[in-house]
């Protein structure tokens, strides 16, 4: 009974929160710091992996399952198949100008102070009433938020119910509009991504690398054909035939 | 002891919290995004901005921070930034490829064809 006393003393709510914001903004700081672009990668992995345990403890737990699984699982694998793709000697580490890091070191400071500052500006936002008011009574079952967002989705608010306002008591402040308009962007950007990141050597370079190697090997045999030729044209002593050979030289080099 | 020593400072987790957290998360986000000369450097920066904003969204709405929260809502707008951010990276990626196919470098500051 002495330890989980003591341990009920621990202030876990702030201890989680303290560490996930800890490592979130110490791995975006090396984000930005680092000059290596696959440490970066890998520090931004940790810090939005960190930034879904801020999801977890904020009540959102299907938020931040689909922020491990959507963002952590998909677009930071494909950020890394991108730096992996690209990620050439020389293109490792590109050092920023000391005028851009003046610059931005400027412009991002004083945002911060702006941003910081109207997030500690308003009363009600530090209100921590409702926070000690979750702590103490505090019910598995009303975190329970998967199934009231997939019915959100299909345009049923089961959380709305009991709303005061009519028209959002008969739950129809739904989100199927968005959701099919989201559904079909993402078809048409996935089907856009694929359509641009395939190899088209083609229609970009004039020769294809496969046309390339046969061109070059057409040339090989051209020149040692020009090799037994000029050696038989030696023996020879018909001047007919040296012109001949010479109007067929001509010919070969304008085609050529 | 340890733990009262600490309360005055987090006496307890606000929506301020959260709200510093995520302008935090923003300001290094769009610092990443000035400075960065790598496509993808650049790409990883707006990922830091658009979780900094969902930071926000689901600290507005938690139930466990404020009475008067944006209950669902919250959470559904940020699960559509999540996904926008997926398609956002995937046509962003793609271009990015294109254009170190096309000119043999990823450094941003070679794309000035246009001049602008």
């Amino acid at each position: 009974m002495g330890i989980l006393a003591a341990v009920n003393r621990v202030y876990w709510h702030e201890f989680f929160f303290m560490l996930f914001a800890g490592i979130s903004v110490v791995f975006a700081v090396c984000v930005l710091l680092t000059q290596n672009i696959v440490r970066m990668a890998f520090y931004l992995v940790l810090s939005l992996g960190s930034t879904a345990g801020l999801f977890f403890l904020a009540g959102a737990e299907f938020v931040g399952a689909m922020q491990l699984m959507i963002y952590v699982g998909g677009t930071l694998v494909l950020l890394i198949f991108g730096v992996m793709l690209t990620a050439q000697q020389r293109y490792v580490k590109m050092n920023t100008h000391p005028t851009d890091w003046v610059l931005a070191t400027i412009v991002g400071g004083s945002l911060l102070v702006l941003l910081i500052g109207a997030a500690a500006g308003v009363d009600s936002w530090k209100d921590a009433s409702a926070s000690k008011k979750a702590l103490a009574e505090l019910d598995v079952d009303d975190a329970r938020t998967a199934t009231p967002l997939g019915l959100a989705l299909t345009g049923v608010r089961v959380d709305k119910l009991d709303s005061d306002d009519p028209a959002l008591a008969n739950g129809q402040s739904g989100y199927l509009l968005p959701f099919i308009i989201v559904s079909v962007h993402l078809l048409v950007v996935l089907i856009g991504a694929a359509y641009m990141a395939r190899t088209k050597r083609s229609a970009t370079a004039p020769v294809g690398r496969a046309e390339r190697a046969r061109l070059n090997i057409m040339q090989m045999e051209h020149e040692t054909d020009d090799v037994v030729y000029s050696a038989s044209k030696q023996s020879s002593s018909s001047l007919l035939d040296s012109d001949q050979s010479q109007a067929e030289e001509s010919t070969d080099e304008a085609q050529e | 002891m340890f733990g009262l020593e600490i309360t005055p400072v987090i006496a307890a987790i606000t929506v301020s919290h959260y709200l510093i957290v995520g302008a935090i998360l923003f300001v290094i986000g769009a610092v990443c995004m000035a400075t960065k000369r790598n496509a993808l450097g650049i790409l990883m920066g707006i990922e830091l901005v658009l979780n900094g904003a969902n930071i926000n969204f689901i600290a507005f709405g938690s139930p466990y921070l404020r009475d008067d929260n944006l209950g669902l809502d919250g959470q559904l707008i940020s699960l559509f930034v999540i996904v926008l951010a997926a398609a956002e990276a995937a046509v962003a990626l793609a271009i990015a490829l294109n254009f170190y196919n096309n000119h043999n470098t990823i450094d941003i500051d070679r794309a000035d064809e246009l001049k602008g």
